[in-house]
Parts: structure tokens; C-alpha cells; sequence
């Protein structure tokens, strides 16, 4: 069916949108003398800034899977007691967005950290690359745990016991059977994460390790010619873009759908037996590292030094502030993820499935080289909307689309279309029957949509930083400012509202997750 | 529909608002916690409503270059003379009404009168009391590319003050000495951190024990925590390590809020405003009506330590902005 105008229009202008920053950082870029250009883009600083990034990356990924994997394990596929208070542990970290995570790190050693002023130890406080590394695995590791736990779930358990059948030892099973059906949620989940890895700005900045995020923020902040700044945002741009093709190929080669007919088998639990005083210990030391040592930070800083009536008033007028962008923000989204799922999904039209490309090409971009695309394009071309609120909420847009989507795209799908040809043939108009029939089931898939997005927007950093009206700052620009002035204990009340409304997204979640696999 | 079209006036809304009732937009390259309290201030003795951007003094001295004509900004506070030096010469401030400097001494006073020294301060070198003795101490911040500093020394690439120093050190020394000096301290394992008060953390976490800061944040910390295990010095007389500088604040050219900011001005340079600069931030009251803190080494040792450098002929911001990312600092 041809889409309609009311569908096509709003698409495309979502998909210019989206377009137009990344069309700009590359005019911006090739404003370079070609020699200039060629020097710029060779500087051996740039590979230092690209081991950085991928070392990183690499630990973070390494990190994660190792501690994510085996806790997924232990939680589908053992009688471990307490699996459902592990799992719900296990997502929590979601909560504790990089920065609050590096914050915590670096609140709790240090001269003026917690330890010392509780205890009197001096512990060294975290930086550079490890120190980066611990900050974004413990936030991020969950959303590999979700992947694999799922899988692990679904997972049809007679191909493991023909392998046992066939002689093959449990740690034979493992590597050789179990682990390479995980190969989907793996790098799932690993894509996610490698994305957050290349977008990260707070957690890097705070470590002060010099990554391409950092890099660009910094060019931008120090130099009078913004090509460099657009460059590197390029480079980064063309690094997460390879991501998300590798990932595509990588999954597109292999099977896993079962093709049989017959009943599924579910897992006979793994008996622990003395080894389950050895998972409990991993769980231990892995939740505690992940939730227990953010918690003890805040808490103790809290403790320490409890907030007065006005840092309280301010961390509230702060949340209120935060909220009021992130509502219409979210409510935008979720109103433009309807026609673009439309057209991606029921038109015939080859714009569509290039358009969803595009939302999700916006996820990707990392937040950085999208503000700084922003700032240099509103300040020439249409200063009226320069520092302004409206130009923030387009960039969350931009940026969270693709987070929209997903929901509002399933919704669709389970949409029978009968119902709406019925009404069409009753006499209804096409709009008129889409609003009647199909708006009304999908509007829970929409308002999860929103919701996503809210979540995204009530903790985001660095857009928020670079391109808020002046004046303007949201929870997670306050923890950042203040834990770079090494104001720990005023950042700690500003860190705690962030977490605790988080929370309620892990919450979401759960429920979500928990309603899927019940 | 309902909350979106909600959602849509709220937008509408509060952008008109802000458009309407900000009296005065500041760019502000100092840190909050130094100079907010003094912006409220002015804000409930006259009701003038200022909005800040806060952010360092280089990226601001940047971003009001590339805004040019259509800055929303009224006027910058700058952490440093230098970068306030390149926004005039980039023709960006325009310049300020003299009643303003009755109070400034002459020698303070920039030519053009392009902007208005506000508060003075030292850079100086702060070391850990417990891991240096006192026959460690360097004579030159040129020493400290010597071996037995290696690893030992933080400093802060990304903040103006610093930045400052590199340009009063390229035109004291010649640019092949200031080039050399910092790939020597690089090689020598100079470890960065972003401003000054976080490298006073790194020196009492034990990181490094020593750090290049402006004098007065270890003042202030030592008033809220007499045992901090950190103290400071000057490098020899008339080492360039010692530079005297100042925070200044300029006007935009294209503000249309001038009386306004000629009101504020009045406002940094009067008794009131000077007393707090430097009896709560601990750094020199510019004026010579107010005494400054007794914490404070007598003006008579700090101008004998302080470099004879003109404060007018460090305005090459961008050339040492070139200079840092060339070494690769930036």
C-alpha cells in the first residue's frame, strides 16, 4: 500500500534530521586544505587515541562477559538459592549510569574519599584505563546478562544431551554447544555495550583517560578551528557505523532457529553441590563491586556530610528541571516513532527500511560528535534556535528514536490488519480507521516507548552539556561538574536522585523481562 | 494528543521565558563554587536576574569567537588575562567605561581599557608534606624536568591559568624554550588532571607530589582543613613559574544589556564584592581599598617573587592553544 502523506512526511523529516548533523560534521571536515586534512586525519596522536578507544572497548567487553555469562549461568541453569534475588541484582547496576559509577569509584579513595574519612585507610583511587575500564564494565555488564539470560532460556536443551549421549564431557558441552548458540546474544549485547563504550563522555573524563569522546570534547573546548573537533567526530562516526555492519554480518552468516518439530526440552538444573560455596563467592564479589560499592559510596557520602535544606532544594529544583525537558522529550519521540515505524514496517515503500536504518545510524552516533555537529550548525545557519531547548530536544530525539521504536515496532506487528480493513470498509477514512483501530493496541507499546526514552534523557550528560541554554543544567551536568572540582559530598545528593529515579527504569524492566519469561 | 499538545506550549513557553527575563547572560570561565556566590549576590541587591554559563575560559573565549554578532552572551568573566587579551584583539569586547577603574591600580590597567581586572592571584608550586622535604624543593619551574621529579608532578593542560603561564613562558623564554619545556615535562611523566583543585586532591591521595596551581585554592582549603597534608612556595624570585595574573571581566561587543553590565562591574570592583574575593576565596582584592587576607604572603613578597611580565603582552591564547596541541596535550 502507498503511504500516506501524513506517515511520509513526518518520516522523512525525521530522516533529514537525522542526516543533516552527520552531512554538516563532514562539510565542517572537508573545509581542510587537503595536505592540512591528510596530516590532520595521520596524526599519530589519533592512533594513540584509536589503541585507547579499542583497549577500552576490549576490556570493557572482556569484563562484562565475564562476569555477565557465568551469573547468567548460575541464574537459568543451576539450584543455586536466591537465582531470582541474584537476577534482579544482576540488573541493577542499569541504575548506576558510567559517570555515577566512575564517581563512585573515586569517592571512595582517595585523601578525601569515604574510606578514609570512616576508616582512615588511604585506597588509591582509580584512573586511566583501568580505571575507566571498572566504571563502564559494572554499569554495562547487565545488558550482556540480559542478552544471554534470555538465550540461555530459550535455549533448546536436547542438543545438549545429545552431545552427552555422544560422550561429550559438561565443560566439552559448554564450549563446544551451549556457548556458540550464545553467539547471537553475545553480540547483541556486546554491540550495546561497544556503543556505549565509544559514546561514554562522563566516566572517561572523570578517569582521565584520553579516549575519542574525551578527544573531541577537548578540541572542541581548545581550539579556534573546529575542524579538527569535526575530523575526529567523523572517525569515531566511521568506527561505530563498522560496529553495527560487522555486527549484521557476523549474525547473518550462522542459524540457530530450531527447524524440528517436536516439544522443547527445558534445562534439568545443574546440581552445585560444594562448588555453589564458589558461585556464591563470584556472586559476592561481583555484585558487590557492581551495586554495593556505588551504594556504600553515595550512602556514605550522604552520611558523612548530610545535605542542608538548600543543597536539598537545589537537588530537587534540579530534578524538576531535568523532568520538564525529559517529558516533552519523550512524548515527541514516542509520537514520531509511529509514523517512522509505520513506513518502516507496512509500506512497500524502499524509503521506509532505509529510514529505520537511519534511527538506528542516530542511536549510534555518539552523543559527542552529535552535539558538537549541533552547536556549530545552529550557531551559523539558525542562531534563533542556538542555546535554546528546542535544539536540545531535537538532539534527544535524534539520539533516542531508535529506543522508541522498538516497542511501538512489535506493537505493530501484532496488530491484525483485518481489523483495520473492517473499518475501512465501514466507510472510515484511512487515518481515521488507523486512529480507531490500531492506535488503541498499540498505546502501551508507545507509552514503553516513551518511557525508554525518558529514562535515556533524565541521565544524559554530554549533549545536555554542550548544548543546554545557559543556565541550564540537569542532574547528571551537576555530578559531573562538581565531581571534576573534586567536590565529592555535594555531588553525592545530585548522584543519589539520579540513581533512585533510574531505579524505577530497572523496575520497568524487570517487569518487562519478568512477563516475558514467567 | 492532549499531553502532547501540553508538552508543545511548555516548550514554547519556557523559551519564551528564558528569552524574556534573563537581564543578563554571563559567560563565566571560573569555577562555580568561586565565583557563584557572588553572582547571587548581585542578584538580590538589585534584582537584575543574570544567567551563567559556566565552562572553562578557553572553550568560552572560543565559542564567543564563533558566535561573533550573534552571541546571546552580555559579557565574560575570564579566569585569565590572556584569554580576555585575545577577545579584544579578535574585536569581540568593546570597551568599558573608566569610572570603572577609579578604584584599580595603574599598573593593573589594560590598554584600551578593553576590560576590568577583577581579582589577583599567583601561579605557585604546591607540594606534599609529607613525602618532599623542603631541600626538594625546585628553584625554577624548570628544574622540574629534572629526573628527581619523575612521575612526581601533576599540572592541568585544559585550564586557563595554566594556559597563561605557557604564553607569559613563550614570551619571556622564546617559543623553542616553552616547546622544549613542555615535552621535557611530558617525557619526564607530568601527569594531567583538569583544573587546579583536583590536582590538590591528587597531591594528598598521594598520587603525585607536586602540583602547578594558582595560590589561593590550597588557602582555602587549609581554612575549612587545617590538617591538609599539603603546603605551597614560590619558585625563585622572578621565576616564570610565579606569574601574577588576574581574572578580568569583559563586555560583549554586540550586548544590548550594557548598563546592566556596567552596573555588575561596579559591583566586582566595589569594597563588598573585593572583601569576598579574598577574604572567602583567599585570592588578592585588585582594589587598593581592601586590605587582603592575612593567609596571603604580603604583597611586598609576592611582587618581588612574581616575573616581570606585562599582562597585556600574554594574549596570544591561540598560539599556545597550537603550541599545547602540537606537544600533544591537547
Amino acid at each position: 500500500m502507498r503511504s500516506p502523506w501524513y506517515v511520509v512526511v513526518p518520516a522523512v523529516m525525521v530522516g533529514a534530521a537525522t542526516l543533516l548533523p552527520l552531512v554538516y560534521l563532514l562539510v565542517r571536515a572537508l573545509e581542510l586544505d587537503v595536505p592540512t586534512f591528510v596530516e590532520l586525519a595521520l596524526r599519530s596522536r589519533n592512533l594513540r587515541l584509536l589503541g585507547n578507544t579499542a583497549a577500552l572497548t576490549g576490556l570493557v567487553l572482556a569484563g562484562g562477559t565475564l562476569i555477565a555469562v557465568p551469573l547468567a549461568w548460575l541464574v537459568t541453569r543451576t539450584d543455586l538459592r536466591g537465582r531470582r534475588a541474584i537476577t534482579w541484582l544482576s540488573v541493577t547496576p542499569l541504575a548506576v549510569p558510567g559517570y555515577v559509577m566512575a564517581y563512585a569509584l573515586l569517592g571512595l579513595g582517595g585523601y578525601q574519599g569515604v574510606a578514609m574519612r570512616l576508616f582512615d585507610v588511604l585506597l588509591p583511587r582509580p584512573s586511566g584505563l583501568w580505571g575507566a575500564a571498572a566504571a563502564l564494565t559494572l554499569y554495562t555488564f547487565p545488558y550482556i546478562f540480559l542478552n544471554v539470560r534470555s538465550a540461555l532460556l530459550g535455549l533448546d536443551t536436547s542438543l545438549e544431551e545429545s552431545a552427552r549421549c555422544l560422550g561429550q564431557r559438561p565443560a566439552q558441552v559448554m564450549w563446544r554447544v551451549v556457548l556458540p548458540q550464545l553467539r547471537p546474544a553475545l553480540l547483541a549485547g556486546w554491540l550495546v555495550v561497544s556503543l556505549y563504550v565509544l559514546g561514554d563522555f562522563g566516566a572517561v573524563a572523570l578517569m582521565r583517560f584520553e579516549t575519542f569522546s574525551l578527544a573531541i570534547y577537548t578540541q572542541y573546548t581548545s581550539a579556534f578551528d573546529r575542524s579538527n573537533a569535526a575530523l575526529l567526530s567523523l572517525m569515531l562516526l566511521v568506527i561505530t557505523t563498522a560496529l553495527v555492519a560487522l555486527e549484521l554480518r557476523l549474525l547473518g552468516k550462522r542459524r540457530y532457529a530450531r527447524v524440528g518439530r517436536g516439544v522443547r526440552r527445558t534445562a534439568q538444573p545443574e546440581r552445585l553441590g560444594h562448588w555453589r560455596w564458589a558461585a556464591y563467592l563470584f556472586v559476592f564479589l561481583a555484585l558487590g563491586a557492581a551495586v554495593g560499592l556505588p551504594v556504600l559510596t553515595l550512602v556514605g557520602w550522604i552520611a558523612l556530610v548530610p545535605p542542608d535544606t538548600g543543597q536539598l532544594g537545589e537537588v530537587v529544583q534540579t530534578f524538576l528541571g531535568t523532568a520538564m525537558l525529559a517529558v516533552p522529550a519523550a512524548v515527541l519521540t514516542a509520537c514520531l516513532a509511529i509514523p517512522v515505524a509505520i513506513a518502516g514496517l507496512r509500506s512497500r515503500w524502499v524509503g521506509g527500511k532505509l529510514l529505520e536504518r537511519l534511527v538506528y545510524l542516530g542511536y549510534a552516533v555518539p552523543p559527542v560528535a552529535l552535539a558538537l555537529a549541533l552547536v556549530m550548525f545552529a550557531v551559523r545557519f539558525t542562531p534563533l534556535v542556538y542555546q535554546t531547548f528546542p535544539l536540545l530536544v531535537f538532539a534527544y530525539v535524534v539520539s533516542y528514536l531508535a529506543l522508541a521504536i522498538g516497542p511501538v515496532r512489535s506493537g505493530l506487528l501484532q496488530v491484525n490488519p483485518r481489523v483495520e480493513e473492517t473499518a475501512r470498509s465501514l466507510g472510515r477514512g484511512r487515518f481515521v480507521a488507523f486512529v480507531q483501530t490500531v492506535l488503541p493496541t498499540i498505546n502501551r507499546n508507545i507509552l514503553a516507548g516513551g518511557a525508554l526514552v525518558l529514562m535515556a534523557v533524565m541521565k544524559e550528560l554530554p549533549m545536555t552539556y554542550l548544548l543546554a541554554p545557559s543556565g541550564y543544567r540537569n542532574l547528571a551536568v551537576r555530578v559531573f561538574g562538581l565531581t571534576n572540582e573534586a567536590m565529592m559530598a555535594s555531588a553525592a545528593p545530585f548522584a543519589l536522585a539520579i540513581v533512585v529515579f533510574s531505579s524505577l527504569f530497572v523496575g520497568l524492566l524487570l517487569v518487562y523481562e519478568g512477563r516475558r519469561t514467567a | 494528543m492532549r499531553q502532547f499538545k501540553l508538552a508543545v506550549a511548555f516548550l514554547v513557553v519556557t523559551t519564551l521565558c528564558t528569552a524574556i527575563a534573563q537581564d543578563l547572560t554571563l559567560y563565566v570561565g571560573r569555577g562555580e563554587s568561586l565565583a557563584g556566590p557572588i553572582i547571587e549576590r548581585f542578584e538580590e541587591q538589585t534584582g537584575i536576574d543574570v544567567v551563567v554559563r559556566y565552562g572553562s575560559t578557553a572553550e568560552l573565549a572560543v565559542l564567543l569567537t564563533e558566535e561573533g554578532d550573534a552571541s546571546p552572551a552580555d559579557g565574560f568573566w575570564a579566569q585569565d588575562a590572556g584569554a580576555l587579551g585575545a577577545l579584544a584583539d579578535a574585536d569581540v569586547l568593546a570597551p568599558v567605561a573608566d569610572d570603572l577603574f577609579a578604584s584599580i591600580a595603574e599598573k593593573q590597567r589594560v590598554p584600551g581599557n578593553m576590560w576590568v581586572p577583577v581579582s589577583a592571584r599567583n601561579r605557585t608550586l604546591i607540594f606534599s608534606t609529607e613525602r618532599v622535604d623542603e631541600s626538594e624543593l625546585p628553584a625554577s619551574v624548570f628544574d622540574l624536568t629534572d629526573e628527581r621529579y619523575r612521575g612526581r608532578v601533576a599540572w592541568a593542560p585544559t585550564n586557563a591559568s595554566f594556559q597563561s603561564f605557557v604564553t607569559a613562558m613563550r614570551v619571556t623564554h622564546g617559543e623553542d624554550a616553552a616547546e622544549q619545556w613542555l615535552r621535557d615535562m611530558q617525557d619526564n611523566g607530568a601527569t594531567a588532571y583538569p583544573n587546579n583543585n583536583s590536582q590538590l586532591d591528587a597531591v594528598a591521595s598521594g598520587e603525585v607530589d607536586f602540583g602547578l596551581v594558582n595560590n589561593y585554592y590550597l588557602l582555602r582549603r587549609l581554612a575549612e582543613e587545617p590538617g591538609f597534608p599539603v603546603a605551597q612556595t614560590f619558585f625563585g624570585n622572578g621565576d616564570i613559574g610565579n606569574l601574577a595574573n588576574v581574572t578580568g571581566i569583559g563586555v560583549v561587543k554586540t550586548s544590548d544589556a550594557q548598563d546592566q553590565m556596567h552596573q555588575f562591574i561596579g559591583f566586582l570592583v566595589s569594597d563588598e564584592a573585593q572583601s569576598y574575593f579574598t577574604n572567602e576565596n583567599h585570592e588578592y582584592p585588585i582594589t587598593t581599598t581592601v586590605e587582603p587576607h592575612p593567609s596571603l604572603v604580603s604583597n611586598e613578597e609576592a611582587s618581588s617573587a612574581a616575573p616581570d611580565v606585562d599582562l597585556g603582552a600574554i594574549d596570544d591564547l591561540e598560539g599556545t592553544l597550537r603550541l599545547l596541541r602540537e606537544v600533544g596535550l591537547l
